[in-house]
């Protein structure tokens, strides 16, 4: 067991850190958001530039062969700053099934480009009526001769406007809810086919609604034997997701604090009341029980059992959304007022941490799951 | 990062797994299994099995009888013991006055007490609380007056768990009332049988004897049974206190309850089916399993850091573990009850022998209400999840 960070790992995080501080203030974050895309061109060129967007993928693909936990560490430093960027849809949901399931002649082609910044990537998959079921797919492919062709309608795609290239879930055989026939396909943003609308998210971010018609599609493994990798990928982006969410979350709570011991009511700073004492001290109980599984996340999702990790990542998923709604609740209500306005920052924290949660299914979601599938202490 | 036990530590499980299920009498797994507290024979017999073995004083340096484990071996095997399930060595013993006497002791007073406490030769009981000094530890009046070579202890300690077992205490009495609260302090051994001390059982709510009024009337202290200096027991308090970095969040135990209770609750029919298929239920389980995965890992949290620490400071996140591991517990504790349905409602210690005796409810849902009804004094005692709170935002968020 060891919890602490390799050299490697230190000096991605003290670098990407440095990066941050630097040039994702408040600040000017507000100025990516008010850019025309919604974020910074510049910033993906500088992630670019230190390695970030290759991180995940094997060296001889052009990628720099780091592991699930150094993409969670960077999750972490994006989650501190609220970054506005492609990154998660691109390095997270779009690596990953690139990792697990594309042809190694395709990676070759597009992995030097991601890991450039000149592509990126984003996951179509919830539909309408799917609401949190990665199983609920209507949108079909059908193949013609040799290749495939996707019809439907896609929704809450994150980053959806801004991707080259979008990996989309689409049933090939049987029934809207079945697991089996569903399969997973590369296609191009820019097919003619294509119909993107984009909108910004309630945490300042970005997604889209797609429709697809006629749009030819690369299959990304067994094109009726999606689901599996489609978990997968999905433990992998809830562990990030945890990283992220902790990181947002010490943030919150560390600028709650910092106000406590500042603001003065009653003639002495309200930090000296021991009612908000202990409310920021419970705060501070749900960040470390985030933090702690957060750590789990990245075990659950290396796990070699499908069945274990899907346990795993729910349980993941109800532990940070708890924390993440009382840390996000709490630090608006011990700042009062202040944390109301959309000049302060505390309110945009809160409103990614309340995103968040529901990416992938909420804490409600996956405690219901969870609780069906036996939870994770075997009867004795 | 690696967040995964080590082939060694996994092995070493193994080991601790094959030992108890060669060693722990069936008798007194039985007995545990049904959520009772262990018999003092019980506790005695295993602990000598554990120190026969090298195992009773785990945290102990090697030179005075420790087996030399890193924090996550003695994590592993605390754990074990508690999935078991079988008796801890005795904490009292083992965790608070051993390590006390080790650091603070004469070689006299190490020669003396520290084989028989590893050995439980002689049960020891802490003598710290006190009718006016809960929270507020510092606060305590029992006096000691320096005559010759005695002290002569007057006053009353409170909350004394298992004192009507124990041969000796350990405990703070004030020996300069004119000094700062915290200066006028020292730690004392004293031995149960001297002339002067009584012993008076407080029954709590469930209806065991656990706790206990010792009260003192000129009794005569031999000096040679100050640890440290006059006037610096506190130090050996904070010690003893800071001491205890992962012990209560007593992840192996929630996690055997848990698992007691899922069996329970699919013997017992709740609306025509097993009450374990019921989702709301199912799901107040699932909410506690997820609580504790978290809290395990915190732990391991807690034991990586520990392996590297040099210091003795308190870590601050231990306040996490106890407050957790204390409400997780309670939590297990009253979904037991509850799954005990209106079994739960015959009365009785939940420790006695054949309080069943007229069959009138199933023989596992008895006492499980006792045990809720005394697991409540989990938040309270080892400094009260308040004062955890106030430790927290003192020393970590600097409130």
């Amino acid at each position: 067991m060891d919890f602490d960070l390799t050299e490697e790992q230190s000096l991605l995080v003290d670098s990407l850190r440095r990066l941050l501080t630097d040039r994702y203030s408040f600040e000017q974050r507000k100025a990516y958001m008010k850019s025309e895309r919604g974020w910074s061109e510049e910033m993906w060129q500088a992630y670019a530039e230190m390695g970030l967007l290759g991180l995940p993928f094997a060296e001889e693909e052009g990628g720099f062969g780091a592991g699930l936990t150094e993409v969670c560490l960077v999750a972490e430093q994006m989650g501190r700053h609220l970054t506005l960027e492609p990154w998660f849809p691109t390095m997270v949901l779009g690596a990953g099934f690139l990792r697990h399931a594309a042809p190694p002649e395709l990676r070759r082609e597009l992995v030097p480009q991601i890991a450039s910044g000149a592509l990126k990537l984003a996951f179509a998959q919830t539909e309408r009526q799917a609401r949190y079921d990665l199983h609920d797919v209507a949108t079909s492919a059908k193949r013609h001769g040799e290749e495939w062709v996707i019809n439907g309608r896609k929704g809450m795609v994150l980053h959806g406007d801004s991707a080259d290239r979008i990996v989309v879930s689409a049933r090939t055989a049987g029934a809207r809810r079945d697991r089996a026939g569903i399969g997973l396909f590369l296609v191009d943003a820019r097919h003619p086919g294509m119909t993107i609308r984009g909108f910004r998210t309630v945490d300042g971010g970005r997604a889209a609604e797609i429709e697809f018609d006629n749009v030819p599609g690369i299959p990304l493994g067994d094109p009726e034997g999606g689901l599996p990798i489609i978990e997968h990928v999905v433990a992998e982006a809830i562990a990030a997701l945890a990283f992220e969410a902790v990181g947002c979350m010490d943030v919150a709570h560390h600028m709650t604090v910092e106000y406590m011991k500042t603001r003065e009511q009653f003639g002495r700073p309200i930090g000296s009341f021991q009612a908000l004492q202990h409310r920021a001290a419970d705060m501070l109980i749900a960040l470390e029980q985030a933090r702690s599984m957060s750590y789990y996340a990245v075990q659950a999702a290396l796990e070699e059992d499908p069945e274990e990790r899907r346990r795993g990542a729910a349980a993941v998923k109800v532990q940070i959304g708890r924390s993440a709604r009382f840390v996000g609740q709490q630090s608006i209500q011990l700042h009062g007022g202040i944390a109301m306005t959309m000049e302060y920052a505390c309110g945009h924290y809160f409103k990614r941490l309340t995103m968040n949660d529901s990416i992938f299914g909420d804490a409600d979601h996956h405690l219901r799951a969870l609780a069906e599938e036996g939870g994770l202490v075997r009867a004795a | 990062m690696d967040f995964r036990f080590t082939p060694e530590e996994i092995a070493f499980r193994q080991e601790v797994r094959d030992f108890i299920n060669r060693e722990l009498p069936p008798a007194t797994r039985e007995h545990m299994l049904r959520g009772k507290s262990p018999t003092k024979e019980m506790v005695v017999e295993w602990q000598r099995k554990l120190n026969a073995r090298g195992w009773a004083t785990p945290e102990w340096p090697v030179e005075y009888g420790g087996p030399g484990w890193t924090p996550a071996q003695k994590y592993i095997f605390r754990e074990e013991l508690q999935m078991a399930p079988a008796p801890q060595p005795l904490a009292f013993n083992v965790n608070m006055c051993g390590p006390v006497i080790i650091a603070f002791g004469t070689e006299e007073q190490k020669k003396r007490f520290l084989p028989r406490m590893a050995n439980l030769d002689d049960w020891w009981c802490q003598g710290f609380s006190e009718p006016g000094a809960g929270s507020d530890l510092a606060s305590l009046k029992t006096r000691a007056v320096r005559e010759g070579d005695y002290y002569i202890v007057n006053g009353q300690k409170t909350w004394t768990t298992l004192a009507h077992w124990a041969d000796w205490m350990f405990m703070l009495v004030r020996t300069d009332p004119n000094a700062k609260k915290q200066e006028g302090i020292s730690f004392l051994l004293v031995d149960m049988k001297s002339p002067g001390i009584t012993v008076r059982p407080i029954i709590t709510i469930e209806g065991g004897h656990e706790v206990n009024e010792v009260f003192f009337d000129n009794v005569k202290v031999p000096v040679e049974n100050l640890v440290g200096e006059e006037n610096k027991g506190w130090d050996c308090a904070k010690y003893l206190l800071g001491n205890e970095r992962f012990g209560q969040a007593r992840v192996g135990a929630s996690r055997e309850r848990i698992r007691r209770l899922k069996a329970l609750a699919a013997e017992t029919l709740d609306g025509g089916r097993p009450l374990i298929e019921d989702p709301d239920f199912r799901r107040r389980i699932t909410e506690i399993e997820v609580e504790l995965k978290a809290l395990e890992m915190s732990v391991m949290r807690v034991i990586a850091r520990e392996t590297k620490r040099r210091d003795t400071k308190p870590d601050p996140t231990t306040s996490v573990l106890k407050i957790k591991g204390t409400e997780i517990q309670q939590a297990v504790s009253e979904l037991l009850m509850k799954a005990a349905g209106p079994y739960a409602w015959v009365d009785g210690d939940p420790d006695a022998e054949g309080s069943n005796e007229w069959d009138v409810a199933p023989d596992w849902a008895f006492g499980l209400a006792g045990i809720y009804f005394n697991w409540r004094k989990q938040s309270i005692y080892g400094g009260s999840n308040e004062i955890q709170r106030n430790i927290m935002a003192k020393a970590f968020l600097g409130l």
